[in-house]
């Protein structure tokens, strides 16, 4: 394989990294919290998909429309039931990261109950076939999923940064406080948060199942902690930063593995994000807030 | 003046230590009220109750005849009362115009799908609040700045974009937490200008708090004077300046002013 070849593999798993990663990286931008949990939502949407796809029959629309609506809720009903009482009593910010861990482990284990541990396979929704760039394949698979993770990205930052959602957001991720005496309802700004970080996990999980056809109950634990470390790379809160890490993440992932070592890869990659983390603590895109005395 | 904004008995105590008893405040339609005391004498404490950052321990807050105690801080200041803040809290990142549109969520109806595909009605409620902050913002002199970062700007302008964003959400009682800290006599005297403006044009009472004692006479129709969590003196600026019990407290219990 080729070093074009490889660095669209990168991206292609990059994307999926990115997305999964933006989840990551709003929640904790605005009530600070790294969301655990918000892996097993990739596992959740999968299972999702696959229940939609293989058990109930329908066509690919309704599984994906179906999986998108359920993690979003999913997310919002994670955050109502889990964390809201947390926050409003004002508990340390450790209570609320162990309850997060919690919520990862009995997602998990709910799945493993309901669909055994051993692994479904995902069905093959996705159009065959290729298009050649130069000396590199480009899979449809690869096409759709880079497509759909610009499309959501584009959406998303409009959303951010034009919409009175996205506004609200910024404000209640600067100082919850203010916004509040500026009549910002900030439990229904945090549910969105939420529940647009879900719905996107929920696009993740289908592309993700869609390279890797095997559907488990722990695979949101590794994606969702390189998905993590994307977004602490790019800088964790920000969003842009939250893509560039995911892409980083990709590529630096795919050429590790295709011309160093396989074995070695998930080292290197993580041996990355140290160096980063030490010349740049506050990730790629990160600011560095110094708290005022 | 009918009343608009009143608080009866009203008392907060922070485990033992009590910040404030007894305060009964009386603002009217259009009035420019203001907070005065020493250093920690509880007037912050009062906004913050105004406000339900805290809920009181005793005592009664009505705007418009209804209580308001007990309600969430957002639903209070779409009721009708907004603030600034003593130690500035702008939305620093955001620009300047987003920092008074943000405060203008209350208004806005339109969905988030609505907002990403950007259909009329985005377009229509996000043209409108485009204007009305521009407006704001030239009521406070700061229309140039629209797109710098609130942070950028100097500090006697964040002050302004304060009210300007408190203003935005269609108060009918603007509590000012020391708007003329750290100004200069002329920014202070352009402040005095600014706030008597804003009263006719937004038909909006104010309550304020501040230390400079010639702007507070020069602006108030009307005085409360806290001093430790009580209010020890209440009236015309004239008569309270002469109260030696004010005086007392403002000099340690040294007459000669």
């Amino acid at each position: 394989m080729n070093v074009l070849s490889q660095i669209i593999n990168g991206l292609h798993i990059g994307s999926i990294y990115a997305l999964v990663a933006l989840g990551y990286s709003m929640v904790y931008g605005i009530i600070k919290l790294i969301n655990f949990a918000h892996g097993e939502i990739i596992m959740v949407g999968a299972y999702a998909v696959y229940v939609m796809l293989v058990l109930v029959g329908t066509p690919l629309w309704i599984a994906v429309l179906v999986s998108l609506l359920f993690c979003a809720c999913m997310g919002m009903l994670i955050e109502r039931v889990a964390y809201r009482r947390l926050r409003n009593k004002n508990a340390p910010r450790i209570s609320l990261l162990i309850t997060a861990i919690g919520v990862s482990i009995f997602l998990q284990n709910l799945a493993q109950t309901i669909f055994s541990s051993s692994g479904k396979s995902f069905p093959n929704v996705m159009p065959q076939g290729s298009i050649r760039l130069g000396d590199a394949e480009i899979s449809a698979l690869t096409l759709i999923t880079l497509a759909t993770a610009a499309v959501l990205m584009i959406g998303l930052q409009l959303l951010v940064s034009k919409t009175k959602m996205g506004k609200a957001m910024r404000a209640v991720s600067e100082d919850a406080g203010a916004a509040k005496l500026m009549g910002i309802n900030t439990n229904v700004t945090i549910t969105w948060t939420f529940a647009i970080g879900s719905a996107l996990a929920s696009i993740a999980a289908l592309l993700y199942s869609s390279a890797y056809p095997l559907v488990t109950p722990y695979m949101g634990s590794t994606l969702g902690l390189k998905a993590f470390i994307a977004a602490v790379l790019g800088g964790i809160g920000s969003v842009p930063g939250a893509m560039l890490g995911g892409f980083l993440l990709g590529i630096a992932e795919t050429l590790a593995k295709g011309y160093i070592s396989s074995v070695v890869a998930d080292a290197i990659v993580f041996g990355i994000l140290i160096l980063v983390l030490l010349i740049r603590p506050a990730g790629l895109l990160g600011r560095n807030v110094k708290e005022k005395v | 003046m009918a009343k608009l904004l009143e608080t009866e008995n009203l008392g907060i105590a922070f485990g033992g230590l009590r910040a404030l008893s007894d305060v009964t405040l009386e603002i009217g339609r259009g009035e420019i009220v203001g907070l005065i005391g020493p250093n920690g004498a509880g007037k912050t404490t009062v906004f913050n109750l105004l406000t339900d950052v805290y809920m009181p321990t005793e005592g009664t807050i009505t705007l418009e005849g209804k209580s308001i105690v007990g309600k969430k801080t957002y639903q209070i200041t779409r009721a009708g009362i907004a603030r600034t803040f003593q130690n500035i809290r702008l939305f620093k990142d955001i620009s300047v115009i987003d920092n008074v549109k943000i405060a203008m969520e209350g208004d806005m109806h339109y969905s988030a799908l609505a907002g990403i595909l950007r259909l009329p009605s985005y377009w229509r409620e996000e043209k409108a609040a485009d204007l009305r902050a521009r407006e704001l913002l030239r009521v406070v002199d700061l229309e140039d700045f629209a797109d710098a970062k609130a942070k950028n700007l100097p500090y006697g302008q964040q002050r302004k974009l304060e009210i300007a964003r408190a203003l935005a959400t269609q108060p009918k009682v603007l509590l000012l937490d020391e708007p003329a800290a750290g100004m200069n006599p002329t920014e202070t005297q352009e402040l005095a200008e600014m706030i008597e403006k804003i009263r006719k044009k937004f038909d909006v009472a104010i309550l304020l708090i501040e230390h400079d004692m010639s702007f507070v006479m020069e602006i108030c129709e009307k005085l409360y004077v806290l001093d430790y969590g009580m209010v020890i003196a209440q009236g015309k600026p004239e008569d309270v300046r002469k109260d030696p019990k004010v005086i007392a407290a403002y000099l340690g219990g040294n007459e000669d002013e």
